[in-house]
């Protein structure tokens, strides 16, 4: 599932992403626009995803990635990779790991990164 | 892929390396390896290129261009708190800027307060200034000369309550409207094709617009109401012809719109002004302007009967392109914003704004937007550029590529009247689509190897640059809730039920709903109460969830 949490509608990153991921065999959610964490979570569970790719853009990083992981915690579904894309400072990425985060791929990362990550994580 | 470290210095023709190359510009033209005269046959240089300041303005909106006046050197003064932007701009304007353009966070884009459950985490974000209320914009403004330095307000969904709050503060600061300078973004139709900041569906969002447009010309004469945007556009994908197509398309629909509400074509018209991307192609970005010109100036003139040669002047403000910057080896973006800011200045524009090169990885430091700033005063002083008009014209290879993009765009300005217009477009999806598969395209160029970025996808470092970046002021969410909280506590509470009211009247009427912002901004109603009466009107737009 790709997701654009927050106030924020540039969605370019978040739509390449998506269709390279679909391109790539990967069966895709996208949310769309303007989604609250719980909306995503609760999407997720519904639809028995295997990873939630949150692309964010606003600096809302800090806020959504934790609020996340916690609803997730809640309703019991931690298994599930959430891992994220954007305009993320390096060292935001490295408090985000301490959180369960997985990878953050900012500006100018190929999407085959982006699919060769998915397939190793899920297929472990 | 390509992403192994290249270890060789220049190319390497035995390797094919140039020869692999794809020639073609980023719109998709393949470009020859020479042009010569056969490439411009017909070309008439009085039909076609004019003198510059004449019609069709190929070579330029004035006479005397860059020899009489500068470009605006308009950088980003905007920073989370009202008060801390204001000492930016102040600051910007010490080091010689000469217009400002503020942007705003989050919440105050989408038309929420700071202490909205959904604005939580983002207020103050995207280095955007928060405004819930009046307050907050005469805070913002305090001590800047409103009738010297122009201020573009990069408000879209949100700009007549903006614009409201603008008047509101001139008014208290006894500056006669007329005096006003500056630039409303206020350009709806680009939010549903590609920045997405949209509220209501698109037909209530143009009646603001026209109400906006029609206060603007009456009352604020200075002032550009709207500024008719392809930067976006660009920022989500679209070509430069892309770009250049559906930003003219944009323009004449607001042309069209302005009309069907009884406007003369030069009553408004002149006020009309436009924002686009300097992208990496040199020659493309040129000859983007060239064209954008001698459209808008033919259209305006033989379609629309504008009679007033300033209704036929196309005056752009431009951005370097933020999307071409890399996170990798961010210095690089240094020389990327020169070339694309010098390409600006010789496509003829007004007004620039070069970002800084950090914006990749975070809000800008004060180092980074100091050297986008010294960027433009060394074209404008050094380069020796700026002391001839229109160097370039005459140029084989521009002069055709400004005949292309023409042509282009006429075939793209067809598609969109067979879809119904811009609104039935946005309506039937086409513009999402079609920006989302060019943006895909570019990727794929990228990740294939046929666009070289350096850093990205050639002269690749494993060692990462590291530089210093802006901290995020932490604290400031907080202290900005609380400091609401504390207004709605103090203000006369049956003042503002009774402006609500009227702002709903307004909205649910057909009169011009500025007088009623107007009076509901000076009694300390917010933003965001605004907005959520015009949500309850208007309703809401949603767009369909396709990628």
């Amino acid at each position: 599932m790709i997701a654009k949490p927050g106030l924020d509608g540039r969605d370019r990153g978040a739509k390449v992403v998506a269709r390279a991921l679909r391109d790539a065999g990967m069966e895709v959610t996208y949310t769309g626009l303007h989604q609250t964490p719980l909306q995503i979570v609760t999407i997720a569970i519904d639809e028995d995803v295997d990873v939630i790719g949150l692309s964010i853009l606003s600096g809302a990083h800090k806020t959504i990635f934790p609020k996340i992981m916690a609803l997730l915690e809640e309703k019991g579904a931690s298994d599930i990779l959430v891992f994220g894309g954007g305009t993320i400072p390096k060292k935001d990425c490295r408090n985000l790991e301490t959180l369960g985060v997985g990878r953050i791929f900012t500006p100018g990362s190929d999407t085959q990164q982006i699919i060769d990550y998915i397939n190793d994580v899920i297929r472990g | 892929m390509n992403n192994e470290p290249h270890t060789g210095s220049g190319h390497d023709e035995k390797s094919g390396d140039l020869t692999r190359r794809h020639f073609k510009n980023l719109s998709g033209f393949p470009i020859k390896s020479l042009y010569t005269s056969e490439d411009i046959i017909g070309l008439d240089e009085g039909l076609d290129l004019g003198l510059p300041g004449e019609y069709p303005f190929t070579r330029g909106v004035y006479k005397t261009m860059y020899r009489g006046k500068a470009w605006t050197i308009r950088q980003l003064g905007s920073l989370g708190s009202p008060s801390k932007a204001n000492q930016r701009i102040r600051k910007l304007i010490e080091m010689g800027a000469t217009g400002v353009s503020i942007c705003f966070d989050m919440p105050t884009i989408m038309g929420r307060d700071s202490d909205d459950p959904l604005a939580e985490g983002e207020v103050g974000s995207c280095g955007g200034v928060a405004i819930d209320s009046l307050e907050d914009m005469r805070s913002l403004l305090e001590g800047i000369p409103l009738d010297k330095i122009s201020i573009n307000f990069v408000s879209n969904s949100q700009s007549s309550v903006i614009l409201a709050m603008f008047v509101a503060v001139a008014e208290q600061r006894g500056i006669a409207l007329e005096k006003l300078t500056g630039t409303m973004q206020n350009d709806i139709l680009k939010e549903y094709q590609a920045q997405k900041s949209y509220y209501f569906p698109p037909r209530p969002s143009m009646r603001l617009t026209m109400d906006t447009l029609s206060f603007c010309t009456k009352h604020l004469a200075r002032f550009n109401p709207i500024s008719i945007s392809g930067y976006h556009l660009a920022s989500a994908g679209a070509t430069p012809v892309q770009e250049l197509a559906f930003t003219l398309a944009n323009g004449f629909t607001y042309v069209e719109e302005g009309m069907k509400r009884g406007f003369s074509v030069d009553s408004f018209a002149p006020r009309l002004s436009f924002f686009f991307k300097a992208h990496n192609d040199f020659f493309e970005n040129i000859a983007k302007f060239r064209a954008a010109r001698r459209i808008w100036a033919k259209t305006m003139r033989k379609k629309y009967g504008a009679r007033d040669p300033r209704s036929w002047r196309f005056r752009v403000h431009t951005q370097t392109s933020g999307s071409a910057l890399t996170a990798q080896q961010p210095e690089n973006n240094i020389i990327r914003v020169t070339i694309q800011a010098l390409s600006a200045v010789l496509g003829g524009t007004q007004s620039l704004h070069t970002n800084a090169f950090d914006e990749a990885l975070s809000i800008p430091t004060e180092r980074s937007e100091k050297l986008a700033l010294r960027t433009q005063q060394i074209i404008a002083h050094e380069s020796g550029i700026t002391n001839t008009v229109d160097p370039l014209a005459g140029s084989f290879y521009v002069e055709a590529l400004t005949n292309q993009m023409e042509s282009e765009c006429y075939n793209y300005f067809k598609q969109i009247e067979k879809l119904g217009g811009v609104i039935s477009a946005i309506e039937k999806g086409y513009y999402t689509r079609t920006i989302a598969d060019s943006a895909f395209s570019y990727q794929r160029a990228i990740e294939k190897g046929e666009r070289i970025v350096v850093g990205v996808n050639k002269f690749v470092e494993q060692e990462e640059t590291d530089i210093k970046l802006r901290e995020a002021d932490s604290g400031f969410e907080k202290k900005k809730v609380e400091a609401l909280g504390e207004l709605r506590k103090s203000r006369d509470k049956n003042l503002v039920k009774l402006c609500i009211n009227e702002v709903r009247e307004a909205c649910l009427g057909s009169d011009n709903i500025m007088p009623a912002l107007i009076k509901a901004v000076k009694a300390h109603v917010t933003l965001g109460e605004i907005i959520a009466v015009m949500r309850e009107v208007f309703g809401e737009f949603r767009e369909e969830a396709a990628y």
